[in-house]
C-alpha cells in the first residue's frame, strides 16, 4: 500500500520533471542546442510570475499567462542576438555562452530578489486532494502531471501537424535544404526557443506553487531535466515524459526509505539507465 | 615569429625565482592570496588541457576537488597519515575515481558529456555527504595543529625564522607553484609529442585524425585520467590551507568549476598562456569588484560571454593575432625537405 503511494506521488513528481524537460528536448531537437541556463531560466520565470502575482494581485494561475508572452520575447532575443551566432559545428561556444547566462541569470536573480526563499501562493487548491480508494492523490500534482502530458500532446501536434512544424522538423533534418525552400534557420531557433520559454514559464508555476524556490536551485533543476531528456531518449518528446516520470519515481522510492537519497536515487537511476540503453528509452534518430 | 629563445628562458626563469622566494620577503598575506590563485590557476590549467585540447567540455571537476580533498582528510584523520602524504593520496584517489566517471561519461557524446560529469560530480557530493565518520553533510576539521605538524615545516621555521603557521603556509604556497610550474611543463612537453599531436588533430578533425591511426577515445580517456590526478592533487593541498571541509564547499561547482571555465575562456581557452592570463584578469576583477557582490559574477558572466561571440581564443589569442607573439608556440614547422633525403655520404677527401 505504502509502494503504491510512493509510485503515485513519484509518477506525478515525473510530470513537474516532464514540464522542465520539454523546452529543453525541443531546443535540443530542433538545433542541437544544449541549454546550460534553462533551469535558471525557470527560475527567472517563477520570479517573473512572482512580481505580476504581486503587483496586480493576480492569481498565480492568470499571471502566467501574462508571463509567457513576456518569456516568449526574452526567448526570441536570445536565440536572435546570442545564441544564433555561436551555433556551429563547435559545441564550445554555446555550452560557455549559455553556461555564463546560467551564472549571470542566476546572480542577477540574487541582487534583485535576495537569497531569501519565495513561493507562489494558489490559495485553497494547494491543500485540497482527492481520494481514488486506495490511494489519495494531491489536486496540484495531478494538475502538474496533466499540464505535463497536455504540453507534449500540444507539441507533439504542433512538430507534426503545423507548418511551423513541419519547417521545424525539415530545419532539423537538413538545415541547408531548409533554406532552399524558403525557410530562415535562424528565425525557426528563435521561435523554438521562445516556445521552450513558454513553456518553462508553465514548469515555473508548478515549481513555485509546489514548494519554495530561491535564485540559486536553477542547476538542479537543469539537471533533473537533462536526465529526463536523455533517459527519454534525444528528440523525442513522449520519451521526455517517460524520461521525467523514471526521475521522479526513483527520486520518490529513494525519499521513502531515507530522506537523504532522493536526488542520489533520481541520479542512480539515471547512470543505471544510460548503462543499459546509452541512447536512452526511445531513440528517435541517430545523433 | 617567437620571442628570442634565451630572452624568453631568462624572462620566465627571474619570475620564477622571484615567486620562489616569496615567502621570504614578502608578508604573509601575499603569500596566501597567491596561493588561492594558484589554485586557480592549476584548476584552469587542467580544465584547459580537458576542454582546450582534448575537446572534453566537463562541468564536473569539482567531483576531483571535492575526493582529492576528503581522501586528504580521511588520510589524517581516520589513518593519522602526514598531510603531504594525503595530498598524494588525494590525487590517487580523484584518478581512481575518474575511472569509473569516465566508462560512464564518455557514453555521452559532445554536449552532453557536460551534463553526464556534472550529474556524476553531485553524486559523489551526495555520497560524501553520507559519509557519517567524516562528518556527513556538515562536513569536518582538521585537527588542531596538523599543519604545523607537517614534514618540513620545522625546517622551513629555522629557514625564515617565522612561526610555525608562516611556515606551513610558504610549504603549501612552495608545493603549489611547484604544481603549477610542473602542470605547465608537463602540459608543453606533452602537446608537443606524439600523442600531444595526436590530441589536437582529434580536435581539429576527428575523422582525419583517425583514418591516419589516432585513438581518440583512447588519448581523451588517458588525458581525463591525469587532469583527474592533477585536479585532485590540487584540491587536497587547497583545503591544508581551508582546514574545513564540508561535501558542499568541497564539491561547489561556482568555485571549483564555474570561476576555472570563465578564467580559461577569458584568458584563452586552447592557448598554455591562456589560464595564466586569465587568472591574473580574474584576481584583478576580483580586487576591483570586491565590494559590490553578486555584480563580480554577473560581469565575469558577462566577459565570458562576449569572449565567446567576438574573440574566441581569448586575451592571449588576440595578443598572438596582433603582434605574432607566442611564447609557448604549439606549432611544429613542416619537415624541410632535406632533412627527409638519406643524408649524402661524407666525401673522404
Amino acid at each position: 500500500m505504502m509502494l503504491i503511494d510512493t509510485l503515485a506521488q513519484g509518477l506525478l513528481l515525473g510530470g513537474l520533471y516532464a514540464l522542465f524537460a520539454a523546452g529543453l528536448s525541443l531546443v535540443f531537437g530542433i538545433m542541437r542546442l544544449v541549454n546550460l541556463a534553462h533551469g535558471d531560466l525557470i527560475i527567472l520565470a517563477a520570479y517573473l510570475i512572482l512580481t505580476i502575482a504581486t503587483v496586480t494581485g493576480l492569481h498565480p494561475f492568470l499571471a502566467v499567462v501574462l508571463a509567457a508572452p513576456v518569456m516568449f520575447a526574452l526567448g526570441w532575443l536570445l536565440q536572435t542576438h546570442l545564441l544564433n551566432r555561436v551555433l556551429g559545428t563547435d559545441i564550445l561556444p554555446p555550452l560557455l555562452v549559455t553556461f555564463g547566462l546560467s551564472v549571470v541569470i542566476q546572480n542577477g536573480l540574487l541582487s534583485g530578489f535576495t537569497a531569501d526563499s519565495q513561493k507562489l501562493t494558489a490559495g485553497s487548491i494547494e491543500a485540497a486532494s482527492v481520494s481514488l480508494g486506495f490511494v489519495t492523490l494531491g489536486v496540484m500534482p495531478l494538475l502538474t502531471f496533466a499540464s505535463a502530458v497536455a504540453v507534449v500532446f500540444a507539441l507533439n501536434q504542433l512538430f507534426y501537424r503545423t507548418a511551423l512544424g513541419r519547417a521545424f522538423r525539415a530545419t532539423s533534418d537538413d538545415q541547408v535544404t531548409a533554406q532552399l525552400m524558403g525557410i530562415r534557420p535562424q528565425n525557426i531557433f528563435a521561435i523554438a526557443t521562445g516556445i521552450a520559454l513558454v513553456v518553462a514559464t508553465i514548469a515555473a508555476l508548478y515549481l513555485g506553487t509546489r514548494a519554495n524556490f530561491d535564485p540559486s536551485i536553477g542547476p538542479a533543476r537543469l539537471l533533473y531535466a537533462f536526465e529526463a531528456v536523455i533517459i527519454g531518449g534525444l528528440g523525442s518528446l513522449w520519451g521526455t515524459l517517460a524520461g521525467g516520470i523514471v526521475i521522479g519515481m526513483a527520486q520518490a522510492v529513494g525519499a521513502s526509505i531515507n530522506p537523504e537519497w532522493q536526488i542520489l536515487s533520481g541520479h542512480i537511476a539515471f547512470v543505471i539507465v544510460l548503462l543499459f540503453r546509452p541512447r536512452g528509452l526511445f531513440p528517435r534518430a541517430n545523433d | 615569429m617567437t620571442l628570442s629563445r634565451p630572452l624568453g628562458l631568462g624572462l620566465a626563469f627571474a619570475a620564477l625565482a622571484l615567486l620562489y622566494a616569496l615567502p621570504a620577503i614578502a608578508p604573509r598575506a601575499v603569500v596566501q592570496d597567491l596561493f588561492g590563485i594558484l589554485t586557480l590557476l592549476v584548476l584552469a590549467m587542467n580544465w584547459n588541457m580537458l576542454a582546450g585540447f582534448a575537446g572534453l567540455v566537463s562541468v564536473g571537476q569539482q567531483a576531483f576537488v571535492g575526493i582529492g580533498a576528503y581522501a586528504m582528510f580521511a588520510a589524517i584523520i581516520l589513518m593519522g597519515l602526514d598531510p603531504l602524504v594525503g595530498v598524494l593520496i588525494g590525487g590517487v584517489a580523484a584518478a581512481v575515481f575518474a575511472i569509473p566517471m569516465a566508462f560512464f561519461a564518455f557514453r555521452l557524446n559532445g554536449a552532453y558529456f557536460a551534463i553526464g560529469t556534472w550529474v556524476v560530480a553531485d553524486i559523489a557530493r551526495l555520497g560524501i555527504s553520507q559519509w557519517k565518520a567524516l562528518g556527513g553533510g556538515t562536513g569536518t576539521s582538521l585537527p588542531k595543529g596538523t599543519a604545523k605538524e607537517m614534514a618540513f615545516v620545522e625546517q622551513i621555521k629555522a629557514l625564515l625564522d617565522v612561526s610555525s603557521a608562516a611556515a606551513a603556509d610558504a610549504l603549501t604556497y612552495w608545493l603549489m607553484l611547484s604544481l603549477a610550474v610542473a602542470m605547465l611543463v608537463a602540459a608543453y612537453v606533452f602537446l608537443r609529442s606524439r600523442m600531444g599531436l595526436g590530441l589536437q588533430a582529434i580536435r581539429d578533425n576527428e575523422n582525419a585524425a583517425r583514418s591516419v591511426g589516432v585513438d581518440p577515445v583512447k588519448l581523451k580517456a588517458l588525458v581525463f585520467l591525469l587532469t583527474a590526478f592533477g585536479t585532485g592533487l590540487c584540491g587536497a593541498l587547497a583545503f591544508i590551507q581551508i582546514t574545513r571541509v564540508t561535501p558542499d564547499a568541497a564539491f561547489s561547482v561556482i568555485d571549483w568549476t564555474a570561476f576555472v571555465i570563465f578564467i580559461t575562456v577569458i584568458g584563452g581557452i586552447g592557448t598554455l598562456p591562456g589560464p595564466i592570463v586569465g587568472v591574473i584578469v580574474f584576481y584583478a576583477l576580483q580586487r576591483a569588484l570586491a565590494d559590490y557582490g553578486t555584480i563580480y559574477l554577473i560581469v565575469l558572466g558577462c566577459l565570458g560571454i562576449a569572449v565567446m561571440l567576438f574573440a574566441r581564443r581569448g586575451l592571449w589569442g588576440m595578443f598572438t593575432d596582433r603582434t605574432g607573439l607566442d611564447l609557448l608556440p604549439l606549432t611544429h614547422r613542416p619537415p624541410r625537405l632535406a632533412a627527409l633525403q638519406p643524408k649524402p655520404a661524407r666525401s673522404t677527401v
